[in-house]
């Protein structure tokens, strides 16, 4: 079982998320005495009667000052049996691109509903924009359970109604789970509550300690993003010529035919190199040095594959964006595209659909995506590049789209459709065939 | 030859190195802040390990207060020394002199690093800075990017910052902003002792137990040295201390403790009911925003 897990929180404004993730680390002893006194003194200076554990967590001013939380935050916590990377988002509406931020490389996401409000429009936005981001597994902690005297058929019907969403996205039912919660005053969130005899499952800490975390899959064909060539040109290593990166896909060992993309020239691995020696097989998620058999012409950015096995070369990209700026996108933009370690021109040719949140549909041929809208679009690339589907590879699946004269990050770009429902629309999702577990089961945890 | 399977050490070590790796691809003249404290001896560290078996591409630069522990300023040198590196020292004092600085009441100089600092990166047109901050150091800490712009001023706007999706940094910046680097953001105290441990890296002796003569000041056992000495009131007393974090001295306490050598020092850090700036940086508790403020105006 892997000893990391990364996960991520998303819900509305005053769902209680700060909350949550500061009972969390309370309830865990992550909380350091000297921490405790400051939010003990800050809670006493704004009046309050027992300490506001969402203190811990809102770092900025002036979120203290507006009470809510603005920014992505990452919080490390752990126990003795995994350790935790948290990304804790913000619920806000115009904040959207702080999900994607975190839910970007999540093995889980814990959202969160009011008891009191049930699963609503933005908990079904959420959902969506957490399956699009090929997070496998979902938690829905049902807080505030104490406003409504902890009733089980309240409780139940919630429960009910977000497995029926997160199936129509394409989760089976054991990817996902509720639980009833009470983040001020405690209840599941690491104790069992005695308020809720009626629920037998897991406490909220107890499901992430063992829920099983999708290790990267070993038998994907491998790909590798060539960050830096490594010439020491030194005495010792006079012909040295290693090839650095991070391997994103499957395995690699010695001996292994690959070719090199775009170029298309092959060769044979004969060394995997790091500082602490040679190793037999690299597998993704590790840094390491290639060597190999023959001396051919490769620079950052190139994509090692394996011979066989390779990612379509295109400049046609067909892909999802998460619109996350202020201006709207138009067809005919000229944008960048970085795409694992290469960055391209690119023309936006055409805005096919965007993802209707209201219906959870698409519409065809909008006129422009706005900030937070999700959508599919066509680019022409400025030069040819390999592209794997994001439902293949969360690392080479992916891409960013920045603005060439600022340089600030556009939109978050999935190649392909990766959620099907963004092509036939949400009901006819429903009870049906179009998405299938694996979707979910072949996408790598994050980076 | 080992295989496969990281654990959560391995996987931090491969990011960092990723992140050295990126920064190295795309960037034209980055530097690593090294002050020879633990963090950023761990950055080195893993920079060497990133580009082995060639030299680190990158010069070092070290913002002295001039209230340093002679132990790690002879650990500086060493380390720089045997892997051969290029160190780029900005004195704090120069700055005082020559009167763009003026040296504050109470005597620290931790804040007034800011300046020689950004006037360092602007002469030498460093376009790429990295730290050893870590999120778990500190509330506004983490809210910080791996890849944090800064504008020509040095400044950090937490509200306009980038998102940072997958594994993918946008380092895109225009003349005059640079961007700062944090290869170790997902690091914990404890990680970086667990991986300090298992790697053998040598630290200052500061670090480990040593007996010392120190003064109870606002809650903080500091030592006597360049910054002055106890006052009316406070005594000088001999204990057996060690520090956990490493800054201007004035400013930076030690905690009694007998972790002599690295495997008491992780239990003593595992115990802990103190946070390592809470328990020994006095610069942190001005206020509620002490960190954010600093960031806000270029520290780090």
């Amino acid at each position: 079982m892997s000893d990391l897990l990364r996960l991520a929180t998303a819900g509305s404004v005053d769902d209680g998320k700060s909350t949550l993730v500061g009972r969390l680390l309370y309830d865990t002893k992550s909380v350091l005495a000297d921490t405790l006194d400051a939010v003990h003194r800050a809670s006493a200076d704004r009046g309050l009667a027992t300490p506001d554990l969402s203190l811990l967590v809102d770092g900025l001013r002036s979120e203290r000052e507006q009470g809510i939380t603005i920014d992505v935050a990452y919080r490390y916590f752990a126990t003795p049996k995994r350790s935790f990377v948290l990304a804790d988002t913000p619920g806000h509406v115009q904040y959207t691109r702080n999900t994607v931020t975190g839910a970007s490389t999540a093995q889980l996401a814990v959202l969160l509903v009011d008891a009191r409000k049930g699963v609503i429009e933005q908990t079904r936005r959420h959902a969506a924009v957490l399956a699009l981001l090929g997070v496998p597994r979902l938690v829905l902690a049902v807080n505030k359970i104490d406003l409504v005297d902890y009733d089980e058929v309240t409780f139940s019907r919630i429960a009910k109604e977000f497995t029926a969403h997160a199936t129509a996205l394409g989760y089976t039912e054991d990817a996902v789970i509720e639980i009833p919660v009470s983040a001020l005053a405690g209840d599941n969130v690491v104790e069992k509550s005695a308020n809720t005899p009626w629920y037998s499952g897991p406490t909220l800490l107890e499901h992430l300690e063992t829920v099983p975390v999708e290790p990267d899959p070993h038998d994907a064909p491998f790909r590798f993003p060539v960050q830096y060539v490594i010439r020491p040109r030194t005495a010792e290593h006079l012909d040295y010529r290693g090839y650095a990166g991070l391997v994103a896909a499957g395995t690699v060992k010695p001996g292994d035919e690959i070719v090199v993309l775009p170029s298309g020239r092959r060769s044979t691995v004969t060394k995997i190199d790091t500082a602490d020696g040679e190793l037999a097989e690299a597998a993704a998620g590790q840094s390491v040095t290639l060597l190999l058999a023959d001396d051919i012409d490769i620079s950052r950015g190139d994509l090692i594959s394996v011979a066989g096995n390779e990612p379509k070369v295109t400049d046609e990209l067909d892909a999802t964006l998460c619109w996350l700026a202020e201006k709207p996108l138009r067809a005919g933009a000229r944008v960048l595209v970085k795409h694992g370690t290469r960055t391209v021109q690119a023309m936006v040719t055409e805005l096919r659909d965007r993802f209707d949140e209201q219906t959870l549909s698409s519409v065809d041929s909008p006129a422009s995506l706005e900030l937070n809208e999700i959508g599919r679009v066509a680019l022409r690339l400025a030069e040819e590049v390999p592209l794997d589907d994001y439902s293949f590879s969360r690392r080479t699946g992916s891409f960013l789209v920045i603005d060439a004269s600022d340089g600030s990050t556009l939109a978050a770009g999935l190649v392909g459709a990766p959620l099907p429902l963004l092509e036939n629309g949400v009901e006819s999702c429903t009870g049906g065939s179009a998405t299938t577990p694996d979707n979910h089961a072949l996408v790598s945890p994050g980076p | 030859m080992t295989t496969a399977t990281l654990d959560t050490l391995g996987r931090l070590e491969s990011e960092a190195i990723h992140i050295f790796r990126e920064v190295a691809g795309e960037f034209d003249r980055p530097v690593i802040l090294f002050s020879g404290g633990k963090d950023s001896t761990l950055l080195l560290h893993l920079a060497i390990k990133a580009f082995y078996p060639a030299p680190v591409p990158f010069p070092l630069l070290h913002v002295d207060t001039g209230h340093n522990f002679d132990e790690v300023i002879e650990f500086r040198d060493r380390v720089v020394a045997q892997h051969g590196l290029r160190l780029e020292v900005a004195k704090v004092q120069d700055w005082i002199d020559d009167g763009r600085l003026q040296e504050r009441p109470d005597g620290t100089r931790n804040p007034l690093q800011t300046v020689p600092l950004l006037d360092t990166i602007t002469a030498h047109k460093f376009d790429a800075v990295f730290g050893g901050g870590r999120r778990d150091e500190e509330r506004a800490r983490a809210k910080e990017r791996i890849f944090s712009l800064r504008t020509a001023f040095g400044q950090w706007d937490p509200k306009r910052q980038r998102p940072e999706l997958w594994n993918l940094y946008n380092g895109r910046h225009r003349p005059g902003e640079h961007v700062r680097v944090f290869p170790l953001s997902n690091w914990t105290e404890l990680d970086v002792w667990n991986y300090i441990e298992r790697e053998g890296v040598e630290l200052p002796s500061i670090y480990y137990a040593h007996e010392r003569e120190v003064f109870l000041r606002d809650g903080m056992w500091l030592a006597e040295g360049p910054w002055g000495t106890a006052r009316e009131g406070e005594t000088l007393v001999r204990k057996t201390v060690r520090y956990r974090t490493v800054g201007d001295g004035s400013c930076t306490g030690a905690v009694e403790s007998d972790a002599a050598d690295i495997h008491a020092v992780i239990a003593e850090v595992a115990a802990s009911r103190l946070t390592e700036r809470g328990a020994t940086r006095a610069d942190d508790r001005l206020s509620e925003a002490a960190m954010e403020d600093r960031k806000r105006e270029g520290y780090f």
